[in-house]
């Protein structure tokens, strides 16, 4: 069986999960099966065209085609690590489409799609993982931080950024991306805590792929994690995180909740780490290859596609012109990556401080006199 | 002109609401600074005057302060957070040195952090543990922070407000003991630039060095030693990073000795760091190593033992004697 529907037998291995004293919604917020079947669910309703259904398509697609190309590009020896973000497209898309252009989103280091979705540019992403800079991209002009590396530092920045929203009077929201580890993390609940106490328009969207490198979930905790929510004094819902119109509608919802002054919402986005945690790491020491096929069955983008195929909202024309489009994609990370220079080595010095210091540039100064100095000497 | 007789906790108040009334964009943040105004009153009555907005108290969390100022700086404020005691800022050191100290670099200068961070801080007040210590070391050793250390009512209030109006982070450090000590507050000078240091009290024999709570302690040993025909010049260097040193250097050309005084560890403090400049810059004025005088190598210890612990005159006149006999 590779539906859903009946989510306790595979996503609460946790002991004493189904206790009494817990809230019991472990029902995930599902809109479509892994089969294509588009459902209903009496809370997410999803008014969505034809037109937006294959942008959606178009976007999962192009994503899961850059993260291989930046796979390749590693084992090649052009990256000097990728984190890829294999089966959690939807997850990802989902979040980002649902936010408005002035929301602003906080990620961690895997949010490519969330990229994707705010008008970044690969090559801005890329150039992080080569070891180029810590991010190219501009974080106000498109609405999405730079990548935050230390486990759930970001969720307390997203808090407080909505909270100069709220000083502000504007009627904007943050995005506030987390793993399943970070969820542990002091500083992730001192966010949730902040949140709550002030009422911040944060949406807390947590990825549970299941493992935090090697650690599986009932390390982290012992209730679902969207029930954490609960504790903190806000709703939490746990959403089909392979199902890209599940998350559009839960986070959407939840973004406009905080944009009204309702307060925060922490999302469980299920979803599962296809690929390995980074390219340095490897999965079959801790996983099972039976779970991998298990959620192989689930993929988000098949799913999309079998629907958009069956109900006849996409001919082949379509499926060809997103893949010629992704050949593209994939030709122009390509060219870009092996064609980036490397960083001039004074502009490490240039941007430590706003005023920069007399002692930092004297250094800089002797740093560039004495490479200078080789070149002097034809070296 | 406006001068009053101040302490420095009060010239800080005052700093604060001048530095507030200047730009709405400025928020204060800390645990118990509201109502009750602080634990050391330094916020007293700003609250009343400016709002629960503006002066928040926040839930019990070092790395949540300092977190979310990150996000209230990337929206264009100006956070000034208060550490409520110097030992209580490990739980936020991660944020401070992961995330405020790297945001500007890490954004190529697209995401300023004009947040001021002040800590009380150093001993002498009888506490328990964790409320005495010295950690300017670990944030001068932080690429993209800078650390100021005030000593008296005058930098206390200039400075508080300089280094709210300043576009990088900065560690502030009040020095706790001497919130109380008075001076006269000119508060229609022009001030001396935040990041330089002072000369203080002229003199010939010695080059001694001091921040903070350790200034008055060097010019009461220059004083104590004046009647025995000995002359200490004292330099308030008043920034821990950047340090500026071009004074202290021209002084010990002079002295060819220097004596650096604080109250943290000896081991790999601030005066290791001046030392080994003094030392490259003054090598051949130098009569005497440069000696350090700190606290030991040891927890902070119970208060019983502090004043055992910490500097006092006659443990700089005994680095003294010994620069002189060299």
């Amino acid at each position: 069986m590779t539906a859903l529907p009946e989510t306790t037998e595979m996503v609460d291995p946790v002991p004493g999960a189904d206790a009494p004293h817990l809230p019991q919604r472990s029902q995930l917020v599902q809109l479509l099966t892994p089969e294509g079947e588009r459902v209903e669910h009496p809370d997410y309703a999803l008014e969505i065209s034809d037109e937006e259904l294959r942008d959606l398509y178009r976007d999962l697609v192009l994503v899961r085609r850059w993260d291989v190309e930046a796979t390749a590009l590693q084992r090649q020896g052009e990256l000097g690590i990728w984190a890829s973000l294999l089966g959690q497209e939807a997850a990802q898309v989902g979040a980002g489409r649902a936010m408005a252009a002035s929301d602003m989103a906080f990620p961690t280091y895997r949010e490519h799609g969330v990229a994707w979705t705010r008008g970044v540019d690969p090559l801005h992403v890329i150039s992080l993982f080569r070891g180029v800079d810590n991010g190219g991209w501009d974080p106000v002009a498109t609405g999405f931080n730079l990548y935050t590396v230390v486990i759930g530092a970001q969720t307390l920045h997203a808090t407080g950024y909505a909270m100069g929203l709220q000083r502000d009077g504007a009627e904007n929201a943050t995005l506030a991306f987390l793993g399943d580890g970070a969820t542990s993390q002091g500083e992730v609940n001192e966010a949730m805590i902040w949140a709550a106490s002030f009422s911040a328009p944060v949406v807390f969207f947590c990825q549970n792929n299941q493992y935090a490198i090697s650690v599986p979930l009932e390390r982290q905790s012992r209730v679902p994690l969207y029930q954490r929510a609960a504790g903190f004094g806000f709703p939490g819902v746990r959403v089909d995180g392979n199902d890209v119109l599940a998350v559009l509608a839960v986070t959407r919802q939840a973004l406009q909740a905080a944009r009204e002054g309702q307060g925060p919402t922490f999302i469980e986005a299920f979803t599962y780490r296809m690929g390995a945690h980074t390219t340095s790491d490897d999965p079959t020491r801790y996983r099972l290859a039976s779970e991998l096929e298990e959620w192989k069955l689930r993929d988000p983008i098949a799913r999309l596609k079998a629907h958009l195929s069956r109900q006849d909202k996409a001919d082949a024309a379509f499926f060809d012109a997103v893949e010629r489009e992704a050949d593209e994609l994939a030709e122009r990370i390509r060219s870009g990556t092996v064609d980036m220079p490397d960083p001039d080595p004074a502009s490490m010095f240039d941007t430590v401080y706003a005023e920069q210091t007399p002692w930092l540039a004297a250094q800089r100064d002797e740093f560039v006199a004495y490479r200078a100095s080789f070149e002097e000497a034809g070296e | 002109m406006s001068t009053d007789t101040l302490t420095i906790g009060k010239a800080l108040n005052l700093g604060l609401r001048k530095a507030m009334e200047d730009d709405a964009k400025v928020v204060l943040m800390g645990e118990d600074i509201g109502k009750l105004g602080g634990v050391f009153r330094i916020t007293d009555g700003l609250q009343k005057d400016f709002g629960e907005a503006r002066v928040v108290d926040t839930p019990l969390a070092e790395a949540g302060i300092l977190g979310t100022a990150v996000g209230l700086a990337m929206r264009g404020y100006r956070p000034v957070c208060e550490i409520q005691f110097d030992g209580f800022v490990f739980p936020a050191y991660n944020q401070i040195v992961t995330q405020v100290a790297k945001m500007h670099a890490r954004s190529k200068g697209r995401l300023p952090m004009p947040i001021v961070i002040r800590i009380p801080f150093g001993g002498g007040i009888g506490a328990v543990e964790h409320h005495s210590e010295s950690p300017e070391a670990y944030f001068a050793h932080t690429a993209g922070l800078k650390v100021v250390a005030v000593s008296n009512p005058v930098d206390a209030y200039w400075g508080i407000q300089q280094a709210i109006a300043h576009p990088d982070p900065i560690v502030f450090l009040e020095p706790k003991r001497r919130y109380w000590e008075k001076a006269e507050v000119d508060t229609d000078a022009t001030p001396d630039p935040l990041f330089a240091s002072r000369v203080v009290r002229g003199g010939d024999d010695v080059t001694v060095l001091a921040y903070g709570p350790m200034v008055k302690t060097a010019l009461q040993a220059a004083e104590a030693v004046a009647g025995e025909g000995r002359s200490l010049e004292v330099v308030d260097l008043r920034t821990v990073s950047p340090l500026d040193l071009e004074p202290v250097f021209e002084s010990v050309r002079r002295t060819g000795r220097c004596v650096v005084v604080h109250e943290a560890p000896v081991t790999l403090g601030l005066g290791a760091e001046i030392a080994a400049r003094v030392t490259e810059a003054c090598f051949h004025s130098l009569e005497a190593p440069v000696l350090r005088v700190g606290g030991f190598d040891t927890p902070y210890p119970p208060s019983k033992l502090e004043e055992e612990y910490l500097p006092d005159l006659d443990r700089v006149l005994d680095a003294v004697d010994r620069a002189m006999e060299l």
